[in-house]
């Protein structure tokens, strides 16, 4: 039949053709015509994903910009709102608190607006991942494109918001006396393997909050214990020096510390290599690599389920 | 003129080469929080604790397209009709691999695309930046989108009464948005496309405009699909209607066969 239809329905143009009889199925064979919807191969899906890199810069650029374009003072918020949450956190633990036993001055403003600071990274690329996918129904329902460029996008947002705050914390470093110098150059890799570790959290978070949009509830509880286990605001082994080793090593292999460790010692001059633990490195390199890769594959073994309401 | 065209493009054998093939296509919707109107915490959570059979209690299924088949063939334009919630959009949706199948399987040509740009869109973004972000999420490279911007912005019209493309979108009154949209979505070429209520924006001016862009793109694409309400511009742009109600494919014929039953059955 050339003109195919249900049962019940009226076919009122029937032509004779040479694929009269065929099913659907043989007729699509025969034409080379796909299914649509389907999920590509993983190597097919890389090479989509990589033709739609500038959607996904100019997706994250646009992101960024239209957070504060209602504001009067526009996109000087970008720095503001870092430097703000950093005086914030200043004044509970540092002043009133006084968590910084051991540690001077110097060092310890500079080493909590940089736990601050890359912590946030991690965490708002977790929660916009959690959100990538459920929050923009519209975008995946309307448009075809590898739905990993949401999650990515969104990683890639939360980077550049990061430069922003990184413009304050040199600032901040200068102001307590670490100037500039060459271990200063380490930011780039830690910062690097940070933001693959983030875009594989991610799209991790993607998936299950596509699935689960109650994620996006529960996860600002999970990713505050997170932020105090990873000893944003005073030093791991200082903290716990009267417990069981074991706690101490497991708290600053756990990646967030990892990356807040590395930047610290890259940024500050009184935060040499005894307040980091051992491998430090390959455990930075491995947390990227394990996260990154899993969270691709995680990601994309249901591209085509994305968008199901 | 439909005719025409069709004819020139059959495959060697003299078969009509098909595009899109919808075989059985089931499509249902799982909605949270639409069952009988319990909303308080405490049945929320007895929906939690009382499961069946891997279902939860608390989703609700809409079955919104059923069972539907058709062979769509290039150099068609199909227009699709039926009342409101009838599953028309729904289906465009499958066809152009946007929303899963329940059951069932739509095979297609090339890449079928959605003409509908909106939801890349931000309305705190200027229209320029618009633009640009529109066409690359339509897949298009960025040199693409620099030669065609001009041409977008001219045929939108936007700048017609002043220097509008460099302010949010957010300002534009909803018809400026929706040519500009439409100019967006309009500016790439398809293999499949397909087109939701567009023709229903804009001034009478515009409206004659983008009929006439789509029978453009017709030309270039292989088949067109066209969601309307308007029988007049279905009768313009389409030679087959498929009728669609309750997710049930009703009728699937020519232009005026159908949109006549159609108008019998609708009173009008």
């Amino acid at each position: 039949m050339s003109d195919t239809t249900q049962d019940g329905a009226i076919a009122t143009s029937v032509r004779p053709s040479p694929d009269d009889g065929l099913t659907p199925a043989e007729l699509a064979a025969k034409y080379g015509l796909s299914v649509s919807g389907a999920r590509p191969g993983l190597a097919e899906y890389i090479r989509q994903l990589w033709g739609r890199r500038h959607f996904i810069l100019a997706f994250s650029q646009a992101k960024l910009t239209a957070q504060y374009s209602q504001a009067k003072l526009g996109q000087l918020w970008q720095v503001a709102t870092p430097l703000l949450n950093a005086l914030v956190y200043y004044l509970i633990f540092g002043l009133i608190l006084g968590t910084r036993e051991g540690i001077p001055n110097e060092v310890f403003v500079p080493f909590l607006v940089t736990g601050v600071f890359v912590f946030t990274f991690t965490q708002s690329s977790v929660m916009a991942g959690v959100r990538a996918i459920s929050g923009n129904l519209g975008l995946v329902r309307a448009l075809h494109f590898p739905r990993a460029a949401l999650p990515i996008s969104f990683a890639l947002q939360q980077l550049q918001q990061l430069l922003f705050s990184m413009l304050v914390l040199f600032l901040i470093a200068i102001g307590f006396g670490s100037y500039p110098k060459l271990s200063w150059l380490l930011i780039l890799p830690a910062l690097a393997l940070q933001f693959v570790f983030n875009t594989g959290m991610a799209m991790i978070m993607a998936r299950l909050g596509s699935k689960t949009p109650d994620l996006a509830q529960l996860m600002p509880f999970i990713m505050r214990t997170w932020m105090y286990a990873s000893g944003v605001m005073f030093s791991i082994p200082m903290m716990l020096k009267d417990k069981p080793a074991w706690i101490a090593d497991v708290l600053q292999w756990n990646p967030a510390a990892i990356y807040m460790d590395l930047i610290r010692f890259a940024l500050i001059d009184g935060y040499g290599t005894e307040n980091l633990p051992p491998h430090i490195w390959a455990f930075a390199l491995g947390w990227a690599i394990l996260f990154g890769i899993a969270g691709f594959v995680y990601f994309w073994k249901a591209e085509e389920r994305y968008g199901r309401g | 003129m439909a005719d025409l065209e069709k004819n020139d493009k059959r495959a060697d054998d003299g078969a009509r080469v098909p595009t899109v093939i919808a075989d059985d296509v089931h499509i249902v919707y799982r909605v949270l929080g639409g069952s009988g109107g319990r909303g308080s915490a405490t049945a929320a959570l007895s929906r939690i604790v009382r499961r069946d059979k891997g279902e939860s209690r608390g989703v609700r299924k809409v079955h919104a397209v059923r069972g539907v088949s058709f062979t769509a063939y290039r150099g068609e334009a199909i227009g699709l009709i039926g009342t409101n919630g009838s599953g028309k959009s729904t289906l465009l949706r499958a066809i152009a691999g946007l929303l899963p199948t329940e059951s069932g399987k739509v095979y297609t040509d090339g890449q079928p695309s959605l003409l509908g740009v909106n939801a890349a869109l931000m309305g705190d973004l200027t229209g320029e930046r618009n633009v640009i972000l529109g066409g690359l999420a339509m897949g298009m490279t960025r040199e693409e989108v620099r030669e065609r911007y001009q041409g977008i912005v001219d045929f939108s019209g936007i700048n017609e009464k002043g220097d509008f493309i460099t302010l949010p979108m957010r300002t534009y009154s909803s018809g400026m948005g929706a040519r500009l949209r439409f100019s967006i979505a309009a500016a790439k070429d398809h293999d499949v496309l397909m087109i939701d209520e567009a023709l229903a924006t804009g001034d009478r001016k515009f409206q004659k405009r983008s009929e006439q862009r789509i029978r453009e793109l017709r030309k270039e694409a292989g088949t067109v699909f066209l969601v309307s309400h308007s029988n007049s511009s279905i009768r313009d742009t389409c030679d087959r209607v498929l009728w669609l109600e309750k997710g049930e494919l009703l009728m699937d014929g020519p232009t005026d066969e159908v949109i006549k039953a159609y108008e019998k059955e609708t009173g009008r």
